[in-house]
């Protein structure tokens, strides 16, 4: 085989870069995510339900958020009338974050599991959480 | 044909290297610029586009100018052209290749770039640049490659270049058009509020970047044995020439039109551009350089006993280059924020890190064209390559 | 335009839920009767926003302070030293700076000394809203020219071309002057993006007059210029009032009483 080195060094810098994302994460254990919603206005309620079922929440929150935004800022609608026939003012800051204020325990739980970043909170203001 | 850009002289790996410093640090200074936001550049809420945007409407004009070589090569038989068309072709991709940069690095969330194609916007002139610009930047790959490929193989170009080729044409002109209608269409701004901005620049354009061509033939010449031929680039200074003077002409038209109506708001700009306005004159001297080096450079091109002396053409076509990259590549962007819509005077003057990242940028444009010119150059002094014209 | 069918039914569908079902949504909504609605309601059936400044009932630039002050507060607008970077909404200007082209020496002693509350002008024809290649800045059916911060890509050729100077772009992250947001109901914005005054329609959605108009003591008169009854255009029938740069087209929705 001519090159042999070169090739052999080719195959090896190849395979480095292509399983970098494995290495790169092995060692580092993420808690796996455990969102809480123990904050007290959801303790405070008596029926303990989102403006969806919870599996539909878990899945779709970011459509949900991304429909939302647009409706709110682009059609200036702002009333969101949930299955069940509630209405809600579709606003991250002041409905969504009113109840689940505990943005630590509850959102970056699985955002950091999962690696994302969403930027809604570079403007969208976090809720006060006691350490 | 790739292969061809990856073997050189050392001087070849010492220019790469050198290109790659630049660009580097330009990288460097990017990141830095990333994080902080644009606030390390010297813009401000009064001077709100600066550098970047005035190196992308001086280097729109440089790729717009292959045009001078293509329309007289492929629509009027000058075979005088045959080589250096070439040339011209990778300018143009090198040019568009940093204008993209250019208004990549001057966005506040370049990371939403694409957001300029999920909401197309018809009504945004922006939006017809994305489009021209992307558009001649495909039509050059397409044509010089293929060319050039059907050139090394010693048989004529695919039938379907030519329509292309065609098409470039008033591409060209339309990138141009595009990038002036950028700035001819604002109320309120009264520099730049002129009908013959576009062709303002396709002169300015036409003059800059043959001026370039020239030099750059020259060295072309000097370094790889590659001779673009000699009537090609006096043919060349013929262009310069001419579109430099209807680029004088252009400007002369500007100052008579606002200083002879007296329109205050339509002088300001000129004022501050050559005496300064309320104590303000941070750009009167790089403004007379680039009058009296214009106005220099177009006589040398113009009097037969100078620009028949190739020596004193190259330094005629540096200084057309020069005095034309002051007037779009620095002052026709800030002017036209001088003064501000509440006639008050902010001046601007870019920061350290933000040269340095127009530094890279341009450094990437001449790595671009240096592999390009490698490999036209490569195929065209190999022997076994022959020229079907 | 009209109301249509579409926009009727959602109207009198959400306000008769908060029990304002007795009369028709905009007999309720409408200007004037802003105050009396506290509880959340869609935005009004107004087709034509406009705001009169009756320079002549500010009585000191204190007076004015308190409708930026209202302003700042309501949209965490941060306070940011040094012209370069900053980022205002609404603010004070000369008379020879707002109204470039009606200036002169012989201009009465009050008016030259007097500075004047500048701020977006929502343009009829918003220059804007035409560059925009992303329609980040776009047009609101009742007349407010509108940011999608959500949006912007932060070219600021917006800010090329708005005649006014109105907008403001946030060249490093804000928050870096703002401490503690002023307003916990709303966002801050993020590095890279433009900003402007939006006539407050996050306020005018809960029924609420814009912060400034608040705090300005009867000074600043906002309503609906399509409605021949309004309070603007009684203002603008009785009285002689000027806008910035009309010779431009823009056709402004802010009318000066000077």
């Amino acid at each position: 085989m001519y090159d042999s080195g070169k090739i052999i060094t080719g195959i090896v810098i190849f395979v480095v870069l292509v399983t970098f994302p494995i290495w790169y994460n092995l060692g580092r254990a993420t808690p796996p995510p455990d969102p809480k919603i123990d904050t007290p206005v959801i303790q405070e309620m008596k029926v303990k339900q989102c403006i969806e079922p919870k599996q539909a929440m878990k899945g779709n929150h970011m459509k949900i958020l991304d429909e939302w935004r647009h409706t709110v800022v682009r059609n200036g609608e702002r009333i969101y009338t949930a299955p069940d026939g509630k209405q809600y003012d579709m606003s991250l800051q002041n409905t969504c974050m009113k109840c689940h204020s505990n943005k630590t325990q509850f959102c970056d739980q699985c955002h950091n599991y999962l690696k994302v970043n969403p930027y809604c909170w570079d403007c969208h203001i976090v809720p006060k959480e006691k350490k | 044909m790739i292969e061809k850009a990856l073997t050189g002289s050392k001087g070849y790996y010492t220019w790469l290297g050198f290109l790659g410093i630049f660009i580097l640090t330009g990288v460097g200074c990017y990141l830095y610029q990333f994080n902080e936001g644009l606030r390390i550049t010297g813009l401000s809420r009064d001077v709100s586009w600066g550098f970047y945007i005035a190196q992308f409407t001086f280097l729109v004009g440089v790729a717009a100018s292959a045009v001078m070589l293509v329309l007289p090569y492929y629509l009027h038989d000058v075979k005088a052209f045959g080589k250096i068309t070439i040339l011209g072709e990778f300018l143009a991709i090198a040019s568009v290749t940093m204008c993209i940069l250019f208004i990549f690095v001057d966005l506040g969330n370049p990371v939403r770039i694409l957001n300029v194609m999920m909401y197309p916007t018809p009504n945004s002139i922006l939006f017809w640049d994305m489009i021209v610009l992307n558009g001649y930047l495909f039509l050059n790959i397409f044509i010089g490659w293929n060319v050039l490929a059907a050139e090394r193989k010693a048989v004529a170009p695919p039938k379907w270049v030519k329509p292309l080729i065609y098409i470039s044409i008033p591409w060209a002109v339309s990138i141009h058009t595009v990038t002036a209608f950028l700035y001819a269409g604002l109320p309120g701004r009264h520099f730049w509020l002129t009908a013959i901005m576009a062709v303002r620049f396709l002169g300015s354009a036409f003059a800059a970047g043959p001026a370039l061509l020239v030099i750059l033939a020259l060295i072309v010449r000097r370094t790889t044995g590659f001779d673009a031929g000699n009537e090609a680039i006096k043919k060349l200074i013929n262009i310069i020439t001419y579109a430099m003077l209807a680029s004088i002409f252009f400007v002369i038209l500007e100052i008579f039109t606002a200083f002879y109506s007296n329109i205050p708001s339509h002088k300001h700009a000129l004022q501050y551009l050559f005496w300064g306005l309320e104590g303000h004159n941070k750009y009167t001297t790089w403004t007379w350089i680039s009058v009296v080096v214009g106005i220099l450079s177009a006589l040398l091109l113009l009097l037969p006993w100078t620009r028949n002396k190739i020596g004193i053409a190259a330094v005629a076509c540096a200084g057309v280059f020069a005095s034309l990259w002051i007037e779009k590549g620095l002052t026709l962007v800030v002017t036209g924020f001088i003064p501000n819509p509440l006639e008050q005077v902010v001046e601007y003057a870019p920061t350290l890190p933000e040269i340095l990242i127009g530094l890279g940028v341009w450094a990437t444009g001449f790595l671009v064209l240096t592999l390009l010119y490698k490999i036209a150059t490569d195929v065209k002094l190999d022997p076994n390559s022959a020229h079907v014209h | 335009m009209g109301l249509n069918r579409r926009d009727f039914l959602k109207i009198a569908g959400v306000s008769s839920l908060f029990g304002l079902g007795g009369k028709l949504a905009w007999e309720v909504l409408g200007p004037g009767a802003l105050e009396a609605s506290t509880k959340p309601a869609p935005l009004t059936a107004a087709k034509h926003w406009a705001m009169v400044i009756d320079t002549r009932k500010f009585k000191s630039e204190a007076d004015m302070q308190k409708c930026i002050d209202a302003c700042n507060k309501a949209h965490n607008v941060p306070q940011i030293p040094g012209a370069k970077e900053e980022i205002k909404w609404i603010w004070l200007e000369k008379y020879g700076h707002v109204f470039p082209d009606d200036e002169h020496q012989y201009v009465s002693e009050a008016v030259e000394h007097k500075r004047f509350l500048t701020f977006c002008n929502h343009c009829t024809n918003p220059p804007c809203v035409r560059v925009c290649p992303t329609q980040a800045t776009f047009k609101r059916a009742d007349g407010i020219v509108m940011m999608d911060m959500h949006r912007c890509i932060g070219c600021r050729f917006c800010m090329a071309g708005c005649p006014y100077g109105s907008r403001s772009f946030n060249w490093g992250d804000p928050r870096r002057y703002l401490k503690e947001p002023t307003n916990p109901e709303y966002p801050t914005r993020s590095k890279g993006v433009v900003e402007k005054c939006t006539f407050c329609e996050e306020r005018l959605a809960k029924g609420l007059h814009p912060a400034c108009v608040e705090a300005s003591n009867g000074a600043l008169i906002f309503g609906d210029l399509a409605n021949p009854n309004s309070e603007v255009r009684k203002l603008l029938k009785e009285n002689y009032s000027i806008r910035r740069k009309p010779g431009l087209g823009t056709a402004p929705n802010l009318f000066y009483l000077v």
